[in-house]
């Protein structure tokens, strides 16, 4: 392991590459107050629209760090404390020149819950857009967009600029049961597979993807989901021989480069998920697991 | 030798001969300028939000850092375990301080060894650079020679300062560790030894179960405890060290506003240094300085 690799950060600080350019939309410094405009269920899911009132338009991966304005601490174990990252779902009709933002949330940690029961009204602090979005790809390379679960998300702003763009694409979309596969409605045409087979095709969503790549050559692949499907993605992309970029999940404290808290071991070292992903090329990592010390794995992403 | 906090106006503070905007600074590997500019651009240093910038520690040889997990979520605040990586002495003499130049404030460099030799290094390498204004060591790391921790006994500690005294004119911060018996005897025998300030509180040793696994969460086994957790430990050691040397204290731990800023440079204080709270809002720094200015009690904001 060598040490962290070099940032593009160079002398005035507003250097940056033209790849990241194209990956990364600027955040306001510091976080800013956004009115929750509406919060609705789709299947076991919540989709949380909030108004920005900055107008900064995020790149599909780009991501944000959430907590709600009142009542951020004093539930479980006196948790949440610190704010939770959320990849941007969709950019949502506005009559204004600020963006309505779609962030896509389910209830599993005390962070998640307490965003879970925000109402119309009510404030989020917001700071963002952060992170390197996705690389898009050149034009006429097939294009398979692979998710699970929550990890629909990003896909789904991927997806709406390549309706925007009138670019072909498959999205293949996995869930554990019905209720969850009922977000599979946030997406165009998505093949859908669940865990018990209550909806689309019974398996995994990485079968599915073993599938089309047999016949698909030289696709490009996003993902996003849990890190064993995302370590399937990996495999199956480096079997295939496919560019394949996938949207990791990390705890993070901060979400700027900061803490240092959510590194991922790539080929070239630790690197920070929040300010060198969290999109990363598949070729970059060895695996999207995380063990600690003891080898026993761990999901990054306690800080629901 | 150290001068004593003279308000130079309503908000500003000079500190060891440095002048500055205001009494805010931030903790060490709490704020990466480096990375933040990739996330905010140039209104970072536009809006910077300390008056002092403080490096994240900085050791001879790169270091990875630990294996992740590094973070927990505590009770009302935050337990990492890092592992101090960074890119080694040389990687920040080449490639670091050059991006620092431009800073809009002072930089104070923040660095650690395991052996004497080590920190004189260290010390000496970023004391030859004008771009760094003020020297932090971070003491809360075991003497490989020695087997004793750096900052945890008052001789220890007064030997390892006595030995980089002589190194550099710069001013020489001694960052304390909360993890031993008597940290106003290591603060005192600091002083005595030359050092020109102080700083404390670092993180209070602490670990977490794994939730549904055995054994630790953190990949690094133990991490350090922060946020507004510590907040009433970091009162009471700042006040405590405060009235035991005449050189200027930084008192940081889980400040989250203006009042508790305020109530730190109660203690005894000259600076305060923020840290966690940057994580949940990059530039609470600015808004603290700002509400500590409030003319009065500035309240629980």
């Amino acid at each position: 392991m060598t040490c962290p690799p070099d940032s593009v950060a160079l002398p005035g600080g507003s250097e940056r590459s033209a790849a990241d350019l194209q990956r990364r939309t600027l955040a306001p410094f510091g976080r800013r107050r956004a009115e929750v405009l509406d919060v609705r269920p789709v299947g076991a899911y919540l989709v949380v629209a909030v108004a920005d009132p900055v107008a900064v338009f995020p790149r599909p991966g780009q991501f944000y760090m959430l907590a709600s304005a009142e009542r951020w601490g004093g539930g479980e174990s006196e948790r949440p404390f610190l704010p939770r990252a959320f990849s941007v779902m969709r950019v949502g009709p506005t009559t204004s020149d600020t963006p309505v933002l779609e962030f896509m949330l389910e209830d599993v940690g005390p962070g998640t819950r307490r965003l879970a029961e925000l109402q119309a009204g009510e404030r989020l602090w917001l700071a963002g857009p952060l992170g390197l979005g996705f690389e898009l790809p050149p034009p006429s390379v097939p294009v398979v967009l692979v998710a699970g679960g929550v990890g629909l998300a990003p896909l789904v702003m991927l997806d709406d600029l390549f309706e925007d763009q009138g670019r072909e694409r498959q999205a293949l979309v996995g869930f554990r049961d019905g209720a969850h596969a009922a977000g599979s409605e946030l997406i165009r045409a998505p093949q859908v597979s669940t865990d018990d087979g209550s909806v689309g095709r019974r398996g995994l969503v990485t079968e599915a993807l073993d599938a089309v790549l047999s016949t698909e050559t030289g696709a490009w692949v996003y993902a996003c989901g849990p890190p064993p499907m995302l370590e399937g993605v990996r495999r199956l992309s480096a079997g295939h021989q496919v560019r394949c970029q996938l949207a990791l999940e990390a705890g993070m404290a901060c979400g700027f480069g900061a803490c240092f808290g959510c590194v991922i071991a790539t080929r070239q070292g630790y690197r920070r998920v929040c300010v060198d992903g969290p999109v990363f090329d598949a070729r970059e990592l060895e695996t999207v697991l995380v063990s600690g010390h003891d080898g026993h794995p761990r999901s990054a992403a306690r800080h629901a | 030798m150290p001068e004593a906090a003279v308000a130079t106006d309503s908000r500003g503070v000079s500190f060891c001969g440095l002048s500055l905007a205001h009494p805010i600074i931030n903790g060490s590997g709490t704020f990466d300028v480096l990375a933040a500019r990739r996330s905010f651009g140039a209104a970072v240093d536009a809006e910077f939000p300390f008056s002092a910038y403080v490096s994240k520690t900085i050791t001879l040889e790169s270091r990875p850092g630990n294996a992740p997990p590094r973070l927990w979520e505590a009770p009302a605040g935050l337990i990492n375990s890092i592992g101090l990586p960074n890119r080694g002495l040389t990687g920040y003499l080449d490639r670091d301080l050059p991006a620092l130049a431009s800073l809009p404030v002072p930089l104070i460099t923040n660095v650690m060894g395991s052996t004497r030799e080590q920190f004189a290094e260290l010390v000496e390498g970023v004391s030859a650079r004008p771009e760094v204004s003020a020297i932090e060591l971070n003491v809360s790391c075991p003497n490989v020679k020695t087997g004793l921790d750096l900052g945890a006994e008052p001789a220890e500690c007064a030997g390892l300062v006595a030995f980089l005294r002589p190194i550099t004119a710069k001013p020489l911060i001694v960052k304390l560790t909360p993890n031993t018996a008597d940290v106003p005897a290591v603060a005192q025998a600091a002083e005595a030894a030359g050092a020109d300030a102080v700083a404390l509180i670092n993180t209070l040793r602490a670990t977490a179960r794994h939730p549904q696994g055995s054994g630790d969460w953190l990949g690094g086994g133990t991490g350090g405890l922060s946020g507004p957790a510590v907040r009433a430990v970091a009162l009471a050691q700042v006040g405590a060290v405060a009235q035991r040397v005449q050189i200027p204290v930084i008192g940081m731990g889980g400040v989250q506003n203006g009042r508790h800023a305020r109530e730190l440079l109660d203690q005894g204080a000259t600076l305060v240094a923020v840290g966690t709270e940057s994580f949940r809002d990059p530039a609470a720094g600015a808004r603290i300085a700002a509400e500590l200015a409030v003319a009065g009690d500035p309240g629980d904001l």
